[in-house]
C-alpha cells in the first residue's frame, strides 16, 4: 500500500463520514457519464444541496439501459442523470419515466427537452462522434489520416480500426444510426459492410476505441470527441478527426424514474441539472450544452464540430433501435474468427 | 396353518431421540438454504428460457374511415393479416423490445390522405405505442394519417420453445458452442500435460527447490482469471514487449484464451494430479525393474495407470473451468465468441434475458456432463495404498533431475512472468509512450469500477463469505455425515451439495436475477445488497468446501457418537469439544478457500453487484472494458497481494492453532 493510496482511502473514508453526518436523503442515480467526472458532478451539486447524497451506478449506456429495463417492475434507481436521450426514449415507451416540469425549462434549447408537457426528460449536453487517429503509429505504418467516414473503408486501414459495439455502447449506436441517416438505409449497411472488413475489434464501451488509439493498441478508434480531447490532454499522440460527411450525436439527458420513493430530492436534482451552473459544469468536457450561449470552447476539442452535427431523428432511432441492432448482430456478430 | 395368522404387531420404527431430531432440524435448515439459493433460482431460470415474445394480432382492432370521415366496420389485425397475408408466424415472433408498424396492415396507407384510423385493444393486455407514448386500453382512439404512421404494436409474453429453435438456427450463436468446446479441449490437453510434468517432478524426483516451485505454482489461484489476459496484452498485444514472438498472429482470440486458460487452471489440475502421484507403491516399481521393463514401459504400465483417475479428474475440472470462464475471453477474446461471452452479451448488451437464459441452459450441459463423468470415475477409484504398501522412494538421477528442473522452471517463469508484467504495467505512466514509473494508475476513484470502495467491499465480501460459508458448509457436512438413518434425506442433501460444482457462476448469477429480482418474492429485499453477493459466492463454491469437510469428518471414528450418547452427553457438546477441534485444519482450509475465491470471482457476481457493493474483481473487468487497462492491472495486483497476505496469515494461524489442538496426532 502506498502513501497516495492510503491518502485516497482516508479521504474516501472521511468523505463517507461527512456524508453520513449531513446527508438527509440518498438518491440512487444511474448514469453513463465518464467515471472520472462523477465525483466532480456530485461535489458541484452538493455545493448547493449538501443534504442530498448521490449514489452513482455507472456503466456503459447499453448496460445501464439494460439494467433499467430489467428492473422495470421493481425499479432500483431514483433518477437517471446522464444517459443517452435515445435510451431515455426507450424507457419512455415502457412508461418508466415520471414527467416533471423542471424549473428553468424555458431557458433550454427546444431540442434539449422532451416535446411533451410536462417533459419526461431534460437534456444536459450533446456528445459527438469523432475519430481518434494515432499519428505516431500511423506514421510507422505509412498510413495517411482519414478525412471522412468513407475513407475508413480504404483497404490500407485493414485491421487498424476499432469501433464500439452498438448493442452495448451508446456511442456505437449513434455511429450506426447516424450512418443510416447520412447514407440512407441501403447505402448505410453497404458502408458498414465495407467498414467491417477493416475493423479489428468491436469493443464493449464507447471510450475504449479512443483509449486504444491513444495507447497505440490500434491506429484508428471510432469514439467521441470529448474522450479524444481528454486523451490528447493526457499526452496521447492522437488527432481528433471530424469526418466530412457530418457526425452523429446524442444528448445526455436526465429523468426521474417513475415510482421513486424520494420524489422531492429527485425533483431538486432535476431542477439543478438544468441550471446555468450545471451547464458550465458540463461544459468542461462537452462543447455543446443545453442552454444556448453558455458554452465556452473546450481544450483540444476539434473546431467546427457543432456545424458537423447531423440533424438527428431521435424518435426514429429509438423506435428502430431493436431492429437496427438485430440487423447489425446478424451481419457482423457472426465474425467469430479473429483478424490475423 | 394359513388361518392362524398372528395379530398385526406394532410397526417397528426407529425411535427418534432429541439429538436426532435437532440434527435433522439443522440439516433441514441447511437443505432449505441450498434449495432457496440454488434449486429455486435454477428453476426460475429454466422457466424463463421458455418465455417468448410475439405480436398477438387478435388483441388489436382497427377501424378505417373513408375520405369523408365515415368509419367502416371494425376488424381485428388478425383478420386483416389472414386476408392480406402480410406476416407469417415467423415474422410475428419478437423480443421483449420488438415493434410492429400498424401501417403494415393498410397497403394503401398514405399519411397525406384525409383517411382516419381508429385502434383499440380487444382485451386487457394490448400494448401499442403512439410515437413514444405507451397505450394499453380497450377504448377506441382516433388518429389522422400523419399520427397513425407513428403507431407501433408491442409484443406480448407467451410460453414456448421458440427461443431454443431460434438459438440453434442462429449460426453465430451456434458457432460459439464449437468455439467453446475447441478452446476447452486444447486448454485441457495443454494444462494436464504441463501439470503432470510439474507434479511428476515434485513427487517422483529429487529435484531441488521443490518448496519454491510449489509456492509459485499456487499463485494463479490468487488472481482473477482476467489478469493473465491483461498481462498477455502487455506482452503480445499490438504494442506488446514480445510482439515479434507472435509471428504476425494476433493474441486477441483463441491463442490468448488458451494461454491464459493454461495459466489460471494450472494449479487446479496440479493439486489433483499431485495427489494422485503422491501415492505410489515402491513394490510395483521393484517388480517392474526385476522384470527388466524399460523405464519408458514402466512409466506407461505402472505410473500412468496408477494416476489415471487423477488425470481424468484433472482433465474434467480443467475442461469445466475453461468452458465456463468468462473473464478471460472478455479481456483477450477479441471477436472470438464463446458461450460464456454470449450470455454476457445477450443479457448486458442486448437486454435479451430470455436468450441469456437459453445460452445458460446450453452452457449447463457440458458442465453437468463433465461433472457426472467425473463422479463416476471417482467412484471407481480404489485405494492404491494397502497396509502392505511400501512408499515410493525416488532414486537420484542427475539427467532426470535436470529435466524436471527445466520443466518446472519453464512453468515458474511463465507464471511469475505474467504476474510481474502486470505489476510493471500497473506502475507505468502512459504505456507505451511514457515509461516513467508512477502511482497514477492506483488512483481508482478516477476510473470505472467503483474506486477504492470496490476494494474494501471485496474484502468485506471475502470475510463474510469465509465466516458464514464455513459455518454453513461445515454444519451441513456434519449433519449429513453423523446423522443416523434417514437415508433418502441424506442422499438428497448430498445431491444438493454436489450440484453447485456443475453450475457455472454466470448461470447462477443470472438465475439469481430471475429469482430474487421478482417483486413477488419475499426475499426480494436482498437484491442489490451485500447479502445476495455472499449467498451467491457461498453457493457457487459450496461443493469443494463440503467435500473437504466430509473428508475430515470421515476421519473421526463413528464410535464417538454412541459413546457420547451413552455418557448422556448431548451431541452439541461432542461437536464443540471433539469434532470441531479435530477438524480445525479442514475448517481453516475451507475458510481460506472461500476467502480467496470470493476475492477473485467475477462470474458469480457480475450480474448482481450494485452501487454500494461494487467489487474489486468486477472493477478489473469494468476498467478493462472502458479501456483503462493499466488501472485494471493495478487493481488485479491489489487482489493478488491481499490474497497472498490472507494465505500467509492463514498459514501462521493454522501453524499456531494446530500446535495447540492437534498435538494428539503426534502421539
Amino acid at each position: 500500500m502506498t502513501r497516495t493510496s492510503f491518502l485516497c482511502m482516508s479521504v474516501a473514508a472521511s468523505a463517507l463520514f461527512v456524508n453520513a453526518a449531513f446527508a438527509d436523503t440518498e438518491l440512487t442515480v444511474y448514469t453513463a457519464v465518464e467515471a472520472e467526472d462523477l465525483a466532480r458532478y456530485a461535489a458541484t451539486f452538493n455545493e448547493d444541496h449538501p443534504d442530498i447524497k448521490i449514489n452513482w451506478v455507472r456503466d456503459s449506456t447499453g448496460v445501464i439501459t439494460a439494467k433499467l429495463l430489467a428492473e422495470k417492475n421493481n425499479p432500483q434507481a431514483d433518477v437517471v442523470w446522464g444517459l443517452a436521450a435515445t435510451s431515455l426514449l426507450v424507457l419512455k415507451t415502457e412508461d418508466m419515466l415520471a414527467p416533471y416540469g423542471a424549473e428553468g425549462l424555458d431557458k433550454l434549447s427546444a431540442s434539449f427537452r422532451d416535446s411533451d408537457t410536462p417533459p419526461s426528460w431534460v437534456g444536459m449536453d450533446a456528445w459527438v462522434a469523432a475519430v481518434c487517429y494515432n499519428t505516431v503509429e500511423g506514421e510507422k505504418l505509412g498510413l495517411t489520416a482519414p478525412a471522412s467516414w468513407m475513407d475508413l473503408t480504404k483497404p490500407e486501414y485493414a485491421g487498424h480500426v476499432v469501433m464500439p459495439n452498438p448493442a452495448s455502447s451508446g456511442t456505437g449506436f449513434l455511429d450506426v444510426s447516424s450512418w443510416l441517416q447520412i447514407f440512407g438505409e441501403e447505402k448505410g449497411w453497404e458502408y458498414m459492410d465495407g467498414l467491417h472488413q477493416n475493423v479489428a475489434a468491436y469493443t464493449h464501451s464507447g471510450s475504449k476505441p479512443c483509449k486504444m488509439a491513444a495507447s497505440g493498441e490500434t491506429v484508428i478508434g471510432i469514439s467521441f470527441a470529448f474522450r479524444g480531447a481528454k486523451s490528447k490532454a493526457e499526452g496521447a499522440p492522437i488527432d481528433i478527426i471530424i469526418p466530412s460527411e457530418g457526425v452523429g450525436w446524442d444528448m445526455e439527458a436526465t429523468a426521474i424514474i417513475a415510482g421513486t420513493a424520494n420524489e422531492e430530492a429527485a425533483k431538486t436534482l432535476l431542477d439543478w441539472s438544468i441550471t446555468p451552473k450545471a451547464m458550465e459544469m458540463y461544459n468542461v468536457g462537452y462543447a455543446v450544452v443545453g442552454i444556448p450561449g453558455i458554452a465556452k470552447p473546450v481544450d483540444y476539442f476539434p473546431e467546427g464540430i457543432t456545424d458537423a452535427m447531423i440533424d438527428n431523428d431521435f424518435e426514429w432511432a429509438a423506435n428502430n433501435r431493436s431492429q437496427i441492432l438485430e440487423e447489425w448482430a446478424k451481419r457482423y456478430d457472426t465474425k467469430s474468427e479473429p483478424k490475423g | 396353518m394359513s388361518d392362524a395368522t398372528l395379530p398385526a404387531g406394532r410397526a417397528v420404527k426407529l425411535k427418534l431421540d432429541r439429538d436426532g431430531a435437532i440434527k435433522r432440524a439443522f440439516m433441514a435448515v441447511i437443505a432449505l438454504y441450498l434449495i432457496v439459493a440454488l434449486a429455486l433460482p435454477l428453476y426460475a431460470m429454466l422457466s424463463k428460457s421458455f418465455v417468448t415474445y410475439s405480436f398477438d394480432l387478435a388483441r388489436y382492432e382497427f377501424q378505417v374511415s373513408d375520405e369523408a370521415g365515415n368509419f367502416g366496420p371494425p376488424q381485428t389485425a388478425a383478420a386483416i393479416n389472414a386476408e392480406l397475408g402480410v406476416f407469417d408466424a415467423d415474422d410475428l415472433r419478437s423480443s421483449s423490445d420488438g415493434r410492429l408498424a400498424a401501417t403494415a396492415f393498410f397497403p394503401d396507407f398514405s399519411f397525406r390522405s384525409p383517411v382516419k384510423y381508429r385502434i383499440r385493444g380487444t382485451g386487457p393486455d394490448a400494448p401499442y405505442l403512439v410515437g413514444l407514448d405507451l397505450q394499453n386500453t380497450t377504448e377506441w382512439k382516433e388518429f389522422d394519417g400523419n399520427t397513425f404512421r407513428r403507431i407501433n404494436l408491442r409484443p406480448v409474453k407467451s410460453v414456448g420453445v421458440q427461443n431454443y429453435s431460434e438459438y440453434f438456427s442462429n449460426p453465430a450463436l451456434f458457432s460459439s458452442i464449437q468455439n467453446s468446446v475447441f478452446i476447452a479441449v486444447i486448454s485441457t490437453v495443454l494444462t494436464v500435460v504441463a501439470a503432470f510434468g510439474f507434479a511428476y517432478s515434485l513427487n517422483r524426483s529429487l529435484m531441488r527447490f521443490k518448496g519454491f516451485f510449489k509456492l509459485v505454482a499456487m499463485m494463479p489461484i490468487l488472481v482473477p482469471s482476467l489478469l493473465p489476459g491483461i498481462a498477455l496484452i502487455y506482452l503480445f498485444g499490438n504494442q506488446g514487449m514480445l510482439k515479434s514472438l507472435m509471428m504476425g498472429h494476433s493474441i486477441y482470440g483463441p491463442i490468448g484464451i488458451v494461454i491464459g486458460s493454461v495459466f489460471f487452471t494450472f494449479p487446479h489440475a496440479l493439486i489433483i494430479i499431485s495427489t494422485a502421484l503422491s501415492i505410489a507403491d515402491q513394490r510395483q516399481y521393484e517388480a517392474a525393474e526385476s522384470l527388466r521393463a524399460s523405464r519408458w514401459r514402466t512409466f506407461w504400465t505402472v505410473t500412468i495407470p496408477g494416476a489415471r483417475y487423477g488425470l481424468i479428474s484433472a482433465a474434467f475440472v480443467t475442461f469445466t473451468l475453461v468452458i465456463t470462464d468468462f473473464g478471460l475471453p472478455k479481456v483477450i477474446g477479441g471477436q472470438y465468441n464463446v458461450l460464456a461471452i454470449d450470455i454476457y452479451k445477450q443479457v448486458i448488451g442486448q437486454q435479451n434475458f430470455e436468450m441469456g437464459a437459453v445460452v445458460s441452459v446450453v452452457l449447463l450441459i457440458p458442465a453437468v456432463l463433465a461433472f457426472i463423468v467425473d463422479r463416476q470415475v471417482q467412484k471407481k477409484q480404489v485405494s492404491l495404498l494397502s497396509a502392505r504398501s511400501v512408499p515410493f522412494q525416488p532414486k537420484p538421477n542427475k539427467t532426470f533431475e535436470a529435466l524436471c528442473l527445466m520443466w518446472c522452471g519453464v512453468m515458474a517463469v511463465f507464471i511469475l512472468g505474467l504476474i510481474l508484467v502486470c505489476q510493471f504495467a500497473a506502475l507505468v505512466q502512459f504505456w507505451p509512450y511514457d515509461l516513467s514509473l508512477s502511482l497514477k494508475n492506483y488512483d481508482f476513484n478516477r476510473t470505472d469500477g467503483g474506486g477504492w470502495d470496490a476494494y474494501t467491499n471485496s474484502i468485506q465480501l471475502a470475510l463474510m463469505t469465509a465466516v458464514f460459508g464455513t459455518l454453513i458448509v461445515f454444519t451441513g457436512a456434519y449433519m449429513v455425515e453423523k446423522i443416523d438413518g434417514f437415508k433418502t434425506g441424506r442422499g438428497m442433501f448430498q445431491f444438493l451439495a454436489m450440484l453447485p460444482m456443475a453450475v457455472p457462476g454466470m448461470v447462477l448469477g443470472l438465475a439469481y436475477i430471475f429469482f430474487f429480482n421478482d417483486p413477488a418474492n419475499p426475499l426480494n429485499a436482498i437484491y442489490g445488497t451485500m447479502t445476495i453477493l455472499v449467498v451467491s459466492t457461498v453457493t457457487h463454491f459450496y461443493t469443494v468446501g463440503h467435500l473437504t469437510a466430509l473428508t475430515a469428518l470421515k476421519q473421526i471414528d463413528a464410535e464417538f457418537e454412541p459413546v457420547a450418547s451413552s455418557l448422556r452427553q448431548p451431541f452439541y457438546r461432542l461437536f464443540a469439544r471433539v469434532t470441531v477441534p479435530v477438524c480445525l485444519p479442514a475448517i481453516l482450509d475451507i475458510s481460506i478457500y472461500l476467502f480467496v475465491n470470493a476475492m477473485t470471482t467475477v462470474s458469480a457476481v457480475v450480474f448482481l453487484y450494485s452501487t454500494h457493493t461494487t467489487l474489486a474483481s468486477v472493477a478489473v473487468l469494468n476498467m478493462d472494458d472502458a479501456g483503462d487497462i493499466a488501472p485494471a492491472a493495478a487493481m488485479g495486483m491489489m487482489i493478488f497481494y491481499t490474497n497472498a497476505g490472507a494465505r500467509l496469515l492463514h498459514m501462521l494461524a493454522s501453524r499456531r492453532i494446530l500446535r495447540r489442538t492437534q498435538s494428539w496426532r503426534g502421539r
